[in-house]
């Protein structure tokens, strides 16, 4: 779903930032980047799955319109403004609101280090969250004997959502609600996570890119201070590609 | 660390499994139901609809008959509670037996909705948006049910509406659901909903097409002979957009594929609006025609009308057009004696949600999924309906179609302006003598139409909904068209009594609410949105407040996955830059101020240690 079906725009080259940027036939913005070693800011996105374009954190200017890079079409000769300051002070406040409507507790919170919220928000120099918390009530569900969810920190990336769906095969979460009170549902009819097929091997287990799934008993097995974001930032030019497995 | 955590508190959630299985009756309703949906994926949510409706549910959608639903759809119990808590007129608790919701646009509200609701809830002993202790009902809220020329007006049961509301129709209101008279048998004049045409076109008045008159000619021009047609005309879709029809129409037929599908979207959710309401109540063979005209013209053998869950009462009758229709082949098999030309009409209701106007978001909800706008490209017209090329217009778009091929593309491009031909039908609401429907050719300067309403002492107009143009005095003179003031045909009046703040506060609580949650900037943005305009409305704004509100706005329209949050500050922008003393005398403090009262905090201290004296309150 989403992937453009028109016919692919053939190989060319673009510009991003002024610097010139080869792309592959039916690439996108945000993948030609990638690969070009070029960082466009982004949460919900990942490389194995259809691009989602639900975060909006990589919003750039093609040919002077706002676009997400993750949908967005390569073409030939497109100039694309990305890291302009006015572009990272949005990024800042999209980020400032994924803090604010959730309940995030970086120096508490097991993700830490490895999570994509907090090292995208040092990439773009956030320092705090500006509007005031909402602080929504939402319980953790503990009840799966070797992981458990937190939704305080779910972004509704529907990362999960998609890799349960379409590479598990078991379409444990889904979306529900709407407007601010969006939020995952587990697929039971309990709702509970330990009465749902999952198994910590799973791939909707390795792509949640905040601390929502986490696997029991491991949480700080690697210390704070050597973890992945902790060793190299987001934003590092050498990141390769495969490195975004969102794997703790 | 997290194995010690304390047992998950998992809600509501681990009592499901205790509920009882459905009831032999309910059993036999759900039966029903999928006999005579689809049971698919994409007939969720008129499965849901259906059931929800059906007398064995009393208005909700019970966990044990959503498993089942889920069988039957081959579809995960998660994604039927997604799809069932997306749309806001389906329950998943018990919303009461009687399920009251008014109409909450500003214009209800002007006309005093909120006062009448309130002694509602007082005579029933009910509190707003909860559900009486003994399961009788509950009153709450919808966006705009598109009554707003005969408002104040509520909806029951999301079945039957009552209009004209006023003290003695809510005392007799209160007095009928604790009698535990069925709405079926409440008067039928509390639901009569009047279309007051106060200006005819072509459109509303004239001499209507005589069903198939369009249609013979059409099957004369052939199908590029249709387009040709309608190109010559200019027409210009009236949901707002104005997207030439005759280019839509040919980039249906040129895309790849088989089968085609033409969509009537009545899902008229822009608040103020009511002008489809009133084409598909007094012109529904026009707009069916101009379907069907559409049908010929790209090659489509499906139809929807998807039609707004707040036009209940609009269903038998659209039923009855399209089965005389069939009867007069002039739907089905063989349309018009033509072998070949075949073309037959769904109904599809919706369940409240504004953003399925959306042609995208409609999409996937005529597929029975959550109304999330979709990533475009690709566009409808060649991935629409189940992957086919589907066209989307208006219903009025479509009744333009009929007139036009009917009388000829020259009739309709000698009105209105060359880049805006033909006329636009306005739903006229708010302070003026007689609200209603006026039709003018495109062109026609707002002037005009504030005195033929009889609007006096105009403050104000919102042209084309919250999600249009507000103008004030110095914009009167401008013109109703797509290179000038554009609009999808809502238009509401505000006298100099009105405070343009509560305006605006009023449409960004409607986008706050209608937000489909998809994308950051519009979830989190309408509901910071609200929270700046309600400490505003508390007197504890500040410049600061202001200047974040105009920040948000400029983020929104850069950033939101759809029109919904691109719009969604267009009633702020325009109120602070015209009428800026609406807000300022509500400023505080030119600097920051905090958003909570620091006294109101210690309510609850003062409450435990039994003091009220001036030591326990903060200085002012």
């Amino acid at each position: 779903m989403g992937t453009p079906a028109t016919p692919s725009p053939p190989p060319g080259h673009l510009r991003i930032d002024g610097r010139d940027v080869p792309f592959e036939a039916g690439e996108t913005i945000l993948q030609a980047a990638r690969r070009a070693g070029v960082y466009v800011p982004h949460l919900c996105w990942h490389p194995d799955f259809p691009p989602h374009g639900s975060c909006r954190l990589c919003l750039v200017e093609v040919d002077g319109h706002a676009r997400a890079a993750c949908t967005q079409q390569a073409a030939d000769g497109q100039q694309v403004v990305n890291r302009s300051p006015a572009l990272d002070a949005q990024r800042r406040v999209l980020l400032q609101m994924l803090f604010v409507e959730g309940n995030h507790f970086c120096p508490s919170c097991e993700k830490s280090g490895d999570c994509d919220l907090q090292a995208t928000a040092y990439a773009l120099d956030l320092d705090g969250p500006h509007f005031e918390e909402f602080y929504p009530d939402r319980p953790v569900d503990a009840s799966h004997p070797e992981l458990w969810l937190d939704f305080n920190r779910c972004i509704l990336c529907e990362r999960c959502v998609h890799a349960s769906r379409d590479v598990d095969g078991k379409a444990v979460f889904a979306i529900g609600g709407h407007g601010i009170g969006t939020h995952l549902l587990v697929n039971s009819a309990s709702g509970r996570l330990v009465d749902t097929p999952i198994s910590p091997e799973d791939r909707a287990v390795q792509v949640c890119p905040v601390g929502v799934i986490l696997k029991k008993r491991v949480g700080f097995a690697v210390p704070i201070g050597e973890r992945r974001y902790d060793l190299e930032p987001i934003d590092a030019p050498a990141r390769a590609p495969a490195d975004e497995t969102g794997a703790p | 660390m997290d194995s010690s955590l304390p047992p998950a508190a998992i809600g509501t959630a681990a009592t499901a499994a205790a509920r009882p299985a459905l009831s032999a009756p309910q059993g036999q309703a759900l039966a029903t139901v999928l006999r005579a949906q689809s049971a698919a994926p994409h007939g969720l949510l008129q499965i849901l609809r259906t059931l929800q409706a059906h007398p064995a549910f009393e208005g909700w959608l019970p966990p044990a008959l959503l498993a089942r639903v889920a069988e039957a759809t081959g579809l995960s119990l998660a994604a039927v509670r997604g799809v069932a808590s997306g749309y806001r007129f389906l329950h998943l608790k018990p919303a009461g037996r009687y399920r009251i919701l008014f109409s909450d646009n500003v214009t209800d509200r002007h006309a005093g909705s909120r006062r009448l609701m309130a002694d509602l809830c007082a005579r029933l002993g009910v509190r707003p948006g909860a559900v009486r202790d003994d399961g009788l009902v509950s009153v709450d809220t919808a966006s705009c049910i598109g009554l707003g020329d005969q408002g104040p007006a509520l909806l029951v049961n999301h079945a039957q509406v009552v209009t004209r509301l006023d003290a003695a129709r809510i005392a007799a209101i209160a007095e009928r659901v604790e009698a535990g008279v069925p709405p079926a048998a409440w008067p039928a004049h509390w639901s009569r909903v009047d279309d007051v045409v106060h200006r005819a076109g072509p459109l509303l008045g004239g001499t209507p097409a005589a069903p198939g008159e369009a249609l013979m000619r059409a099957l004369a021009l052939g199908p590029a002979g249709v387009i040709d047609e309608v190109r010559a005309s200019g027409l210009r879709g009236r949901g707002g957009a104005g997207f030439r029809t005759a280019l839509k129409w040919t980039l249906c037929r040129e895309a790849a594929g088989d089968d085609r599908v033409v969509v009537c979207n009545a899902d008229e959710g822009e608040p103020g609006t009511f002008k489809d309401r009133a084409l598909l109540a007094r012109h529904a063979d026009e707009v069916v025609e101009g379907m069907t005209l559409a049908a010929w013209a790209i090659g489509a053998r499906q139809g929807f009308i998807y039609l707004r869950g707040e036009y209940p009462f609009l269903v038998p009758h659209l039923e009855a057009v399209l089965a005389r229709r069939r009867a007069q082949g002039w739907l089905g098999r063989g349309i018009a004696g033509r072998a070949g030309f075949d073309f037959d009409i769904r109904l599809h209701v919706g369940a409240g949600a504004y953003v399925c106007g959306e042609e995208s978001a409609l999409r996937e909800s005529l597929e029975g999924r959550r109304g999330t706008p979709r990533i475009r490209p690709p566009f409808p017209v060649t991935h629409g309906y189940r992957g086919l090329p589907t066209v989307v217009n208006n219903v009025e778009t479509l009744c333009a179609v009929t007139h036009i091929v009917a009388r000829g593309a020259a009739a309709w491009a000698a009105m209105g302006t060359p880049e805006s031909t033909g006329s636009k039908i306005h739903s006229v609401s708010g302070d003026c003598e007689r609200p209603g429907l006026y039709e003018y050719p495109f062109g026609t300067p707002l002037a005009r139409i504030l005195a033929d309403c009889g609007a006096k002492d105009t403050q104000a107009v919102q042209v084309g909904g919250p999600s249009g143009t507000c103008l004030a005095a110095n914009g009167f003179q401008r013109r109703i068209a797509f290179e000038d003031v554009p609009t999808a045909g809502a238009l509401m009046v505000f006298d100099h009594s009105r405070d343009m703040f509560e305006v605006a506060r009023g449409f960004s609580q409607f986008f706050a609410h209608e937000s489909c949650g998809f994308c950051t900037p519009c979830r989190v943005g309408t509901e910071l949105v609200v929270r700046r305009m309600d400490k505003l409305a508390g007197g504890r704004g500040s410049r600061q407040d202001l200047e974040e509100l105009l920040e948000l706005d400029g983020l929104m329209h850069a950033a939101t996955h759809c029109g919904l949050g691109y719009s969604a500050c267009h009633p702020l922008r325009d109120t602070v830059r015209l009428f800026p003393q609406a807000y300022e005398r509500r400023l505080l403090s030119p600097h920051f101020g905090p958003a909570f009262d620091l006294d109101a905090e210690l309510a609850a201290t003062r409450g435990l240690s039994g003091r009220d004296d001036p030591g326990a309150h903060l200085e002012p």
